[in-house]
C-alpha cells in the first residue's frame, strides 16, 4: 500500500539561480545539497511546515536517458512554462502574494477568488508554473 | 466602488508583509515589539492583532520562528553551537536549547552532531543518499549498483 509521497522533481535551466529563487524568494529550505560532479548536485529544497517532502531542483543535463535533443527540447519547453508543475498553498494568500512580488517573483495572474478558494499564478526563474492558493476547506 | 474598498486592504497587507520581511531581516538583533510595529505605522496590541490574523502567530513568536530556522540552516553548516545561539539573536544558551528541541525534537548539539556525520557521508559516499530513480536519470551510478538490478 503506498501511503506518501516524498520527492518530486522539477526542471530548472540553472541549480544555483534555482537554489537562489527558491530559498530567498519563495522561502523554502535546503534539505540536502550533495556535489556529485562539476554539472550538477543531488539537490533538494522544503517547505518549512512539510517536513518529509522534497522537491528536487534538476538541471536539464545530456545523461543516460537524455540525448543533446531530448535536453535541447526539454529546456525550451521549461522556458515556455509547458509543465503545470505544482500548487503551493499558504494561509494568506494576499499577503504571500504581497512578499512574493515585493521579492521580485513574476505573477502570470493575480489572486483571483475560484470555488476551490483563492488563486495566483507565478513563474519560477527557469520558467516552470506554479499557483499560489489559499484554499478553502472541502468536506468530502 | 470595489477598488475603492480594496485599496485599505492592500494598504494594510503591505503593511504587515512590510513588518515581517523587517523580522526576517533583522532576527538576529535584539528587536523589540515596538520597533517591529512602527515598521508597520501601528501601536503595538493592534499590530501583534493584525500580523496573528495574517500568519497564524504573533510577531514574536514568528521572531523565535524564524531565529529557529536560521539556527538550523547554521548547524548544518557546521558552526558551533554557542556561536550558532549568538548568530541567531538568543542571549542565553540554556533558552535556545529548550526552544531548538521543543521545535525540532533533538537537541542543537545532537543536530550538530547529526549534519556532521551527513557531511562525512557526503564526502565519502555521495551516492548513499540520492534515491536510485533520480540518480539513474542523471547517470551518476556505480556501474555495479546497476548490473544485478535492470531498469
Amino acid at each position: 500500500m503506498i501511503t506518501r509521497m516524498t520527492h518530486m522533481n522539477i526542471y530548472v535551466l540553472d541549480q544555483d539561480s534555482a537554489l537562489d529563487f527558491y530559498t530567498n524568494k519563495l522561502g523554502l529550505k535546503v534539505i540536502i545539497d550533495v556535489p556529485m560532479n562539476k554539472d550538477a548536485r543531488w539537490l533538494t529544497v522544503g517547505t518549512p511546515e512539510q517536513p518529509g517532502f522534497e522537491i528536487n531542483l534538476t538541471p536539464v543535463h545530456e545523461s543516460v536517458l537524455h540525448s543533446k535533443d531530448t535536453v535541447e527540447t526539454l529546456r525550451d519547453l521549461v522556458k515556455k512554462g509547458t509543465f503545470g508543475v505544482g500548487i503551493f498553498t499558504c494561509s494568506d494568500i494576499m499577503a504571500t502574494y504581497e512578499e512574493l512580488k515585493a521579492k521580485g517573483v513574476e505573477f502570470i495572474k493575480p489572486p483571483t477568488k475560484e470555488f476551490y478558494g483563492t488563486e495566483a499564478l507565478f513563474k519560477d526563474d527557469s520558467g516552470n508554473w506554479f499557483s499560489l492558493a489559499q484554499l478553502v476547506p472541502v468536506t468530502v | 466602488m470595489e477598488q475603492q474598498q480594496a485599496y485599505p486592504k492592500l494598504y494594510f497587507y503591505r503593511r504587515i508583509v512590510q513588518a515581517k520581511l523587517f523580522i526576517d531581516q533583522h532576527f538576529a538583533e535584539n528587536i523589540e515589539l515596538y520597533s517591529i510595529a512602527d515598521e508597520a505605522y501601528y501601536s503595538k496590541f493592534h499590530f501583534a492583532r493584525k500580523f496573528k490574523e495574517v500568519y497564524q502567530q504573533t510577531p514574536h513568536q514568528y521572531l523565535i520562528f524564524v531565529r529557529l530556522e536560521n539556527a538550523m540552516r547554521l548547524l548544518t553548516s557546521g558552526m558551533p553551537v554557542a556561536a550558532v545561539c549568538r548568530a541567531v539573536g538568543f542571549e542565553e544558551l540554556s533558552s535556545f536549547s529548550r526552544l531548538f528541541k521543543r521545535k525540532v525534537g533533538i537537541n542543537p548539539s545532537a543536530y550538530l552532531r547529526r549534519h556532521r556525520h551527513i557531511q562525512k557521508q557526503i564526502a565519502e559516499a555521495p551516492l548513499t543518499l540520492v534515491p536510485h530513480c533520480f540518480a539513474y536519470q542523471y547517470g551518476w551510478t556505480v556501474k555495479e549498483q546497476f548490473q544485478t538490478n535492470k531498469i
